[in-house]
């Protein structure tokens, strides 16, 4: 074992080339000649904060939600509801108007999946276990229903958000401009969820996973802990939507259909649940397997599978694992 | 007199068809060490549980100082000052011995919701933590994961936790359970030396430990106390002697 002065040292360099290497990614894709790569990893970093967020819930504070995508297609929702009521100038709620404001339509985003946290954690975390994963998941399927059923919005067949939030002066459209801002935006919630896993509230949070009989027992109330943890999650979930819609231009009931939470769920236990940067390897980590495996045969969905299953069972921490066994950080 | 810190009144706890508690009563003063023994069985952590609050009881008080507390989570009957260990530890398997009290030392200095600090840098809570550590003799283990400690360490720290909680009656279930002979001296020595900085209710099967740091015992069998009293009275409680004392060697 390296002492901790070396290991934050080599934690340090090994964070500040990732942080290098993904400035210079778009201009190194334009050198390269395969300019969508920068598309692709917006995608990543977009899916990265979305899992980190799930993370928090799952891998720092050990609840098995299985709801996570109510959140994120609700931060997906206000973006692309304000945005129709900008471009309609219709009254939203008989008082406030839409707005393409980035500004305001993320914040909005953000507040709106913390607020549906705050409702949903409030009822599931009274429950545990497999009740808790199925409580979750229900009010996640409930929420798809209801946009399902919200004609108005596209139902079914989504909303088109015709152009990008406007932010500054700055071209939205420009793939690479719109992949600095999601950078900008993941650099600081990645950040947010260092500090907060080695805060006083972390170490709550931690140890709730570990043993919640213990935590009650030094007169720490567990419930109130779970449910901030779950509302942060939800605000991160909300954060990631906003940008997917701005991404896509275009959002839709699936973005919180049952399936993308499982699919963010493997995110996070691919690339290391509990970890700091196993979401970002997860996301990328998947995005990348399917992107490979779809280009090379139509039934990836097969393939894919197995592959998911191999890592996690002979890699330990999955992605993050893995990193670290190359590294030479055996622990 | 003054009243007791503890009162239990006619307390009864049913699983199915099984009285594991029956109408019991029994008090322990500010100060004093009630211990409480009884044969395998014979419902003793299940009273522990019902005054932390884990169990519910189906029938009578618990009164702290006062109060009645059997309406009041685990949490909130922690914060009023009572504090326990528990037979089996619980522990958090990552953390570090010095990560556990200082957890402690944090929870009794108010709420967590603190975001941002980084706890572990925090000389307000491994200050503290670090001190009761070396009170029993942990220090040098501070910085081990728990599950690198021995079952005897473990044991110690469940009391370190409880200690840093500065709890005014502590509840403690079979301290000693499971440790060296070297370690339950250690053990008795110390829990000696704290002697009536607060109350203590002590469940525990070793015998030479209960006598010699018990102000009180109370006997219990089948969820019922059979007997209270004085060290004395107790080792000459001819009905203690049939039902539990006498078990090994009459
Ligand atoms: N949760 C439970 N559900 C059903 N029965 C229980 C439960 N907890 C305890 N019991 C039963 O209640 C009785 C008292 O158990 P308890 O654990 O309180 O005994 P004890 O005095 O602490 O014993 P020991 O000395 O072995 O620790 C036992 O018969 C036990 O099987
Ligand atoms: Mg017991």
């Amino acid at each position: 074992m390296s002492p901790p002065q070396a290991t934050g040292a080599r934690a340090a360099l090994a964070i500040g080339g990732l942080l290098v290497f993904l400035l210079a990614l778009p201009f190194a894709a334009d050198l390269l000649d395969v300019p969508a790569t920068t598309s692709l990893v917006t995608r990543m970093l977009i899916y990265a904060i979305a899992a980190a967020s799930l993370n928090l819930v799952l891998g720092f504070g050990g609840m098995i939600s299985f709801g996570h995508a109510a959140f994120y297609g609700i931060g997906g929702y206000a973006v692309g509801i304000l945005f129709q009521h900008a471009r309609l100038s219709e009254p939203l709620f008989g008082m406030m108007l839409g707005t393409e404001q980035f500004l305001i339509a993320m914040p909005v985003a953000i507040v709106l999946g913390g607020l549906a946290a705050l409702v949903i954690g409030a009822l599931a975390l009274r429950t545990t276990g497999v009740q808790f994963i199925m409580i979750t998941l229900a009010f996640a399927q409930m929420l798809y229903f209801l946009f399902v059923s919200l004609k108005y919005y596209g139902g079914d067949d989504g909303l088109v958000v015709r152009r990008r939030n406007v932010l500054f002066g700055l071209d939205m459209r420009d793939a690479k401009t719109f992949y600095f801002v999601v950078l900008a935006l993941a650099a600081a919630y990645f950040a947010f969820i260092w500090r907060i896993a080695g805060s006083r509230f972390g170490m709550v949070l931690g140890a709730i996973r570990q043993n919640d009989r213990r935590v009650a027992a030094i007169g720490i109330g567990v419930y109130r802990y779970k449910l901030a943890a779950f509302v942060l999650a939800g605000m991160g979930a909300g954060l990631a939507g906003g940008l997917w819609a701005n991404y896509a231009r275009f959002v839709s009931p699936d973005m919180m259909h049952w399936t993308k939470s499982g699919e963010l769920m493997v995110m996070v236990i691919l690339g290391g649940a509990g970890t700091l940067f196993g979401p970002l390897f997860g996301a990328a980590g998947l995005i990348t397997l399917e992107t490979v495996l779809s280009a090379w045969t139509e039934r990836w969905q097969f393939f894919l599978g197995p592959i998911l299953i191999l890592i996690i069972l002979f890699f330990r921490g999955g992605l993050s694992g893995l990193v670290a066994l190359f590294s030479g950080r055996n622990r | 007199m003054k009243a007791p810190l503890l009162r239990i009144d006619g307390l009864v706890k049913r699983f199915g068809g099984l009285t594991a508690t029956d109408c019991l009563s029994l008090d322990v003063a500010e100060g004093e060490v009630h211990a409480l023994i009884g044969p395998n069985g014979a419902g003793k952590t299940t009273v522990i549980n019902q005054l932390t609050g884990e169990l519910h009881p189906d029938g009578g008080r618990i009164l702290l100082d006062g109060t009645d507390i059997v309406g009041l989570p685990v949490h909130a009957r922690v914060r009023m000052g009572l504090a326990r260990t528990f037979q089996i530890v619980q522990l958090m398997g990552s953390y570090t011995a010095l990560e556990h009290v200082a957890l402690a030392v944090q929870a009794n200095a108010g709420h967590s919701f603190r975001f941002i600090g980084d706890a572990r840098a925090d000389e307000r809570l491994t200050g503290p933590a670090r001190e009761i550590l070396s009170r029993f003799g942990l220090a040098t283990r501070a910085d081990r994961p728990v599950a690198a400690l021995s079952h005897g360490e473990r044991k110690q720290l469940e009391l370190a936790v409880a200690l840093a909680m500065k709890p005014r009656l502590l509840l403690l279930d079979e301290p000693m359970a499971g440790l060296g002979a070297a370690e339950s001296a250690q053990m008795v020595e110390l829990l000696q030396s704290l002697k009536g900085q607060f109350a203590l209710l002590l469940v525990e099967h070793d015998m030479d430990a209960v006598f010699s740091l018990a102000d009180r015992i109370s006997v219990l069998v089948g969820g019922r106390a059979i007997a209270s009293g004085s060290v004395a009275e107790i080792q000459a409680d001819p009905a203690v002697r049939i039902a539990y004392l006498g078990e090994g060697d009459a």
